[in-house]
């Protein structure tokens, strides 16, 4: 081929994959036998004005995104107020998610609420129990920004049995990651002034399904933020606008959304998300309860089913990775099933309880891979793959399936949700 | 004011915020809130009775109720219907192949029954019920689960505890049973003889798909 030097440079950033020996093809776009009219023609952007600046007063992506958006799974729950959507992550990059695509899930449909109209309740074991406005709220000292991934309990869920859905958005994508801006809910309890026998305090929102949770005190006292911004703007109304509980690392439905009251008692409440919901049943029949970490997990974003490979040469792979233990130490990727591993480059922010953006540069000849990531973090975890989890907890968990992905892609390029021995 | 005065203000204002939240005193916002706004959302229920109201309600009563109210999403027994939850059965199957997790079956405590149903229920009209409709509501569920007798009444003062299987949940212990997983060392290179694909998902086909007549077997939201 006309290109063989590019190739044999490029042999040099090759991974030494299985096969590697295979020739190489020409990267698209290499060469043109006539001009190319997008170049020659004058295209009509470029003739006509486009709209001005008042055509969007809040703006929207180009038309031509139009499929990045979030989706359901229809047959997974019984009804749209309780349910979940998912975050595109196969069309995203970078580590922060737009807010208008970060996943949804309610147990009592959007609540809509006026923020004149919301009340912030602190009360139980506390020397004053108190009521703010959200006025109060935006008044009060100690305001921080911090970055934080939000992952639901169940997400990968419908996964511990075996491949069921097809991409990563649907496996794994009940997850964003954005930048809150709020006060630490320490400085709520402290205006209260919390007993000395406090030990736990209950969230609870103001929408139809009234969530709570039981979160421990001293998670409270150390890092939940009362938030009323995300990617700095107001909350959008899915994600708990005005205002919402921000519990850093913990399973996502703790992140009381609409948050209406905090009640500071001297033991767990027992209520219907940490008996019924949100505890793990094991194959011995007995279940975890109080499960609030998240462990470790990553997922290769491209390729995925969603996005396959479209040339042969060089691509680049990309994943996301986060751990709610801290922050993100190492990701290695295999492109053979988990034979042999590489670590992956992590570019941009990597804070802790955050999400991580990894990339490898790699060259593809057109073999088939068996893609997986298998993410570190600095408690010393890493990510275990389903197989090593099913030996401790079953496939009857539900929650908490931090397993390591495999995409199987095919010489066509296309890729498909596997399990691998 | 002179400006002497005015200096004094804005040092006096100074020393409030420097003096005020970032020494953890109080930054003396919100108000005292009202033992009628107390008693209007505090309403959970602990497994100890903690924040039980007074009244009663019977299994009969509850029965009525529930046909009425329930009926048409959990079933005239609990049972569930269509996809909408189970409530009553599925006793012994929590180490079965497909657990049933029910009331009865698998929640620890009476008091997240009574609290779930005030607080939740019915879906699309929470907060509905008044004390005696939900201890009544309880006790009938109660009862579709084999735990009290027909003429079973609930009240605060005969509240029970522990339903059957709460002895079997215990706290989350990942960091002991799974300390495998903590590992500074993992394998790198030849961690497996060979790797076979055990299971595929586009064989099951239950992902959405873009177009609803199945002709385009790409999944939903693929990059064109």
């Amino acid at each position: 081929m006309s290109d063989a030097p590019t190739i044999s440079r490029r042999r040099v950033l090759n991974l030494g994959l299985a096969g590697a020996g295979a020739a190489a093809m020409a990267p698209t776009l290499a060469s043109a036998q006539t001009p190319d009219p997008l170049i020659v023609e004058r295209q009509e952007w470029t003739q006509y004005l486009g709209d001005g600046v008042n055509a969007k007063p809040y703006g929207v992506p180009s038309k031509f995104e139009k499929d990045v958006v979030r989706r359901e799974v229809e047959w997974l729950t019984a009804s749209r107020q309780s349910s979940v959507s998912f975050t595109p992550l196969h069309a995203l990059d970078g580590v922060i998610t737009p807010n208008g695509l970060c996943f949804v899930r309610h147990h009592g449909g959007e609540a809509e609420i006026d923020p004149d109209k919301h009340r912030f309740m602190i009360n139980g074991m506390v020397d004053k129990p108190l009521v703010f406005t959200m006025e109060d709220i935006r008044r009060m000292p100690g305001r921080v920004n911090r970055v934080y991934f939000l992952e639901c309990a169940a997400n990968s869920g419908m996964e511990w049995r075996g491949s069921q859905l097809n991409g990563c958005q649907f496996t794994h994508g009940m997850i964003h990651n954005v930048v809150y801006t709020g006060v630490p809910l320490k400085a709520f309890l402290n205006e209260a002034g919390v007993s000395a026998k406090g030990k736990w305090v209950l969230a609870e929102g103001a929408d139809a399904s009234a969530m709570t949770r039981s979160i421990p005190l001293e998670k409270a006292m150390d890092d939940c933020l009362v938030a009323w911004a995300m990617n700095g703007e107001a909350l959008r109304p899915e994600q708990g606008y005005p205002l919402r509980l921000v519990v850093p690392g913990w399973e996502g439905n703790m992140w009381i959304k609409w948050l209406r009251r905090v009640e500071v008692g001297d033991q767990p409440w027992a209520q219907r998300e940490e008996t019924s919901k949100y505890t793990d049943l094991l194959a011995d029949g007995r279940s975890r309860q109080h499960t609030f970490l998240m462990d470790a997990k990553s997922v290769v974003t491209n390729p995925s089913p969603q996005s396959p490979l479209k040339s042969k040469g060089p691509n680049v792979l990309s994943g996301v990775a986060w751990s709610g233990r801290g922050a993100i130490k190492r990701v290695d990727v295999s492109l053979d099933g988990g034979k042999n591993w590489r670590t992956a480059r992590i570019e941009g922010p990597t804070f802790p309880r955050a999400m991580a953006r990894f990339y490898v540069d790699f060259d593809w000849n057109g073999q088939e891979l068996m893609l997986q990531s298998r993410a570190m973090d600095d408690s010393g975890y890493v990510q275990p793959t389903k197989n090593e989890l099913r030996k401790f907890r079953g496939t009857n968990s539900i929650y908490h399936n931090n397993g390591i992905q495999t995409w199987l892609v095919r010489p066509d390029g296309s890729a498909e949700n596997v399990e691998v021995s | 004011m002179s400006k002497s005065a005015k200096a004094i203000a804005f040092l006096a204002l100074a020393v409030a915020c420097t003096g005020g939240a970032f020494a953890g005193e109080r930054a003396g916002l919100g108000r005292p809130a009202l033992p009628e706004e107390l008693k209007a959302w505090d309403i959970d229920v602990r497994p100890d009775g903690q924040g039980l109201p007074d009244g009663k309600g019977s299994v009969s009563d509850g029965e009525a109720l529930f046909q009425t109210k329930c009926s048409s999403c959990h079933g005239e027994f609990g049972e569930g219907a269509g996809r909408w939850p189970v409530l009553a059965g599925g006793k012994d199957s929590l180490t079965s192949d497909r657990p049933e997790k029910t009331i009865g079956s698998f929640w620890p405590y009476t008091s997240t029954v009574y609290d779930y149903i005030h607080r939740a229920m019915p879906f699309g009209d929470a907060q509905s019920l008044k004390p005696d409709e939900v201890y009544a509501l309880t006790a009938y569920l109660m009862n579709l689960n084999d735990l009290v007798p027909g003429d079973f009444v609930l009240s605060r003062g005969n509240f029970p505890k522990d339903l059957p299987n709460e002895k079997n949940f215990y706290d989350d212990d990942r960091e002991t049973t799974e300390k495998t997983f903590w590992n500074n060392d993992p394998c790198m290179s030849n961690c497996k003889d060979k790797v076979e694909v055990t299971g595929h998902a586009a064989i099951l086909d239950v992902t959405p798909d873009d177009q609803k007549d199945n002709k385009d077997e790409k999944p939903a939201g693929a990059v064109e």
